[in-house]
């Protein structure tokens, strides 16, 4: 056989077909493994202690913000008549919200064949796993009691009582619940394969030992691969209904209610439009200066972030059309409480956060129509940062700007934060970065194992493919 | 892969498993046996300051509970008597009695005694008994017989549940109106019980009350 392999020549295919490969440099299959493996092995580099250090504090500054509000009582955060929901809800949807890319790479676009994911869905899927860890933060604390926790679950108890099943915020905790579990175990099964490729390079006994453990005794049989195969396709399948249903769920706690400026629609798609949207800021804002750090670029190459850009402009496009539609229907309802809340929205007091929103989310991401600045990563990198802010901003115009004029003018008040609310909130930033640096520097923070078999050598067929002498990892 | 774990690990799976599920099992076994009111409060009887008797008061004696605790039916809770409410029989009967010393002195001084209060509920529950006793509702159904206990302890676990048994299913529980302080009557029978309280539920337009703001507020 080998040799008749030998004799196949194979033709380019035409210049026009010719599709641009995924990773550069023609890099072989063991430079991939040692490019990617080797982030998180030798001497820890100076910029993580840099990175790691302030996050820690600043995830500690969080801890203490907590202890603070459970010892005093919620009373240390901003919310207040007629602003009733503040900065908890606002910070709560957006890391939600945020979490949506990693699903949305690692289900939807693998069904969809998309092999330009495989670069990024890991790394992806852990900011979703940690964005969703500081989302859940806060449901949990703005109880106050903590303790009773528990009763947003439906478990038997002393009271005879259940959760309100009609609620949207009960819905909530199972979607929330959910969306974390599958998109735990979609991540760690994913990363076995990889586990077992850190373990078998370990030279320490505790690297030995930890990365044997977590990678099960994978072996990279036949059967193991199949079962793998098989497994990875059902949690996509599992996972891509979660990717709608999660932030369409979150919509619904304030659809579901009858406010003027809540009660559309339309909040449904508009928020999963807007949570892909801000999960894909986020993640081009991590990877970009990633892949330079950690001399990535062949694996994370121009044209995933371009990929990417162009998922922000699409959902950014679907997110501005919903904007102008609110202010459409407000129009054609009719109702003077509706026209009125929309009116107040971009002309009222809080009319500079909606135009910080509308510049964010609406103007900015219309610059990645152009390739020139698609294909600059520091201006790529500091327009993500922008879509990051509108999106929080977003969260603040239909909470709060909705909320801080009643229908009685008697009603009416300003809301604003207190510093307990901004430093809890900018803690969250130390956790999410503790845990992602951590991760860069346990795991494998690129699918090793699925890079490989996008490149052309994976292929059998192709030259340098096929088991052969030399041409093996 | 062989010389990192021992082969014995190959069984930690299922060791773990089962642990689990068995550890599992024992803590929610013990919390739904052990923490609760029903194991928790029910039976505590704490060494009053004067060892009144309901068993002789109210049972061999046939006092009415409403003697004492005559402000049952007007008001939210049922009051402890004064102790000179105590002597309007006393200054006659074991008029000289020393277990009736503080009774006495009591009586005198206008102090009240310090009984130590055996059935409560939280804070935010409001309970009222004159809506309770006007419309059916036995002192029996919270307190036991207390006309059968020598020294009061709690009969029933006054948890959230013991209420809203009784509130979604009133009918089960109404009976007669001269029939509330008599702790020992009985239904003729279950069929008879229903028929009444439903009559009762009716007539007295007792509605099964289970709104949070029927006890909170």
């Amino acid at each position: 056989m080998a040799d008749v392999i030998a004799n196949v020549e194979v033709k380019a295919p035409p210049a026009g077909l010719e599709r641009e490969p995924l990773v550069l440099n023609q890099r072989s299959l063991g430079w991939i493994s040692d490019a990617i493996a080797g982030v998180a092995e030798g001497k820890t580099p100076r910029w993580w202690w840099i990175a790691f250090i302030p996050s820690v504090i600043a995830m500690t500054v969080m801890t203490v913000m907590i202890v603070y509000l459970l010892s005093t009582g919620v009373g240390v955060w901003g919310p207040g008549h007629p602003v009733m929901w503040g900065w908890a809800i606002i910070n709560f949807v957006w890391w939600i919200g945020i979490g949506h890319a990693g699903t949305l790479i690692s289900a939807i676009l693998f069904l969809l064949r998309q092999r330009w994911r495989t670069s990024i869905n890991r790394a992806a899927e852990a900011m979703t796993i940690f964005a969703v860890m500081c989302a859940g933060i806060f449901p949990l604390i703005h109880i106050g009691r903590i303790w009773l926790g528990w009763w947003l679950f439906p478990l038997p108890n002393q009271n005879s009582i259940w959760p309100q099943f009609r609620s949207p915020l009960m819905w909530d905790v199972f979607a929330v619940s959910t969306y974390f579990t599958v998109s735990l175990l979609f991540w760690y099964m994913g990363l076995i394969p990889d586990l077992a490729v850190m373990r078998d390079r370990a030279k320490t006994k505790i690297r030995k030992f930890a990365y044997g453990l977590f990678s099960l005794g994978w072996t990279g049989s036949n059967r193991h691969w199949s079962n793998y195969e098989k497994a990875y396709l059902i949690l996509a399948g599992l996972s891509t209904p979660l990717v709608l249903s999660v932030h369409s769920i979150v919509s619904m706690d304030f659809s579901v209610s009858q406010l003027p400026g809540w009660h559309t629609t339309i909040f449904p798609p508009y928020f999963v439009a807007g949570a892909v949207f801000s999960g894909f800021g986020m993640v081009l804002s991590l990877l970009i200066p990633l892949r330079t750090i950690l001399k990535l670029e062949d694996i994370i190459t121009v044209r995933h972030v371009e990929l990417m850009c162009k998922v922000v402009l699409a959902t950014g496009s679907i997110v501005g059309y919903a904007y102008a539609m609110e202010f459409f229907i407000a129009w054609y309802s009719g109702n003077p409480y509706e026209r009125y809340a929309f009116i107040n929205r971009a002309m009222g007091p809080y009319a500079w956060g909606y135009w910080v929103m509308i510049g964010c989310n609406v103007i900015v991401p219309q610059c990645f129509w152009f390739k020139s600045i698609r294909s600059n990563m520091l201006i790529v990198f500091i327009l993500s940062i922008f879509v990051n802010i509108g999106m929080w901003f977003e969260r603040f115009v239909i909470v709060v700007i909705s909320l801080h004029r009643d229908f009685l003018p008697a009603n009416w008040g300003y809301f604003k934060p207190t510093w307990v609310d901004i430093t809890t909130y900018m803690g969250t930033f130390g956790l999410f970065f503790t845990l992602f640096l951590l991760f860069i520097r346990f795991m494998p923070i690129i699918a090793i194992t699925e890079v490989k078999g996008v490149t052309p050598q994976a292929d059998p067929h192709h030259p340098l493919g096929g088991a052969k002498p030399g041409g093996h990892h | 892969m062989s010389d990192i774990f021992p082969k014995w690990t190959n069984r930690l799976p299922l060791m773990i498993i089962t642990g689990a599920l068995l550890g599992g099992t024992g803590v929610t076994a013990g919390v739904w046996y052990y923490c609760t009111n029903k194991y928790a409060n029910v039976g505590y009887m704490p060494v009053q300051p004067v060892a009144f008797s309901h068993a002789i008061h109210a049972d061999q004696l046939g006092m009415d509970c409403r003697y004492c605790h005559n402000a049952v039916e007007k008001s939210w809770y049922s009051n402890i008597p004064t102790s000179s409410l105590c002597m309007n029989c006393h200054n006659q009967v074991l008029k000289d009695d020393p277990k009736l010393a503080l009774v006495r002195e009591t009586a005198q001084s206008g102090q009240p005694i310090h009984w130590v209060q055996i059935h409560k509920v939280p804070d935010y529950v409001f309970f009222n008994h004159s809506v309770h006793v006007n419309r059916g509702l036995s002192c029996v159904e919270c307190h036991g017989q207390i006309n059968k206990m020598d020294e009061v302890s709690q009969a029933k676990s006054l948890n959230m549940t013991f209420c809203l048994e009784c509130h979604r299913d009133p009918a089960a529980h109404l009976r007669p109106l001269d029939k509330i302080t008599d702790l020992d009557w009985q239904p003729k029978s279950a069929e008879s019980q229903r028929a009444d309280g439903a009559k009762f539920m009716h007539d007295w337009k007792v509605e099964s009350l289970q709104n949070c703001s029927t006890c909170h507020r």
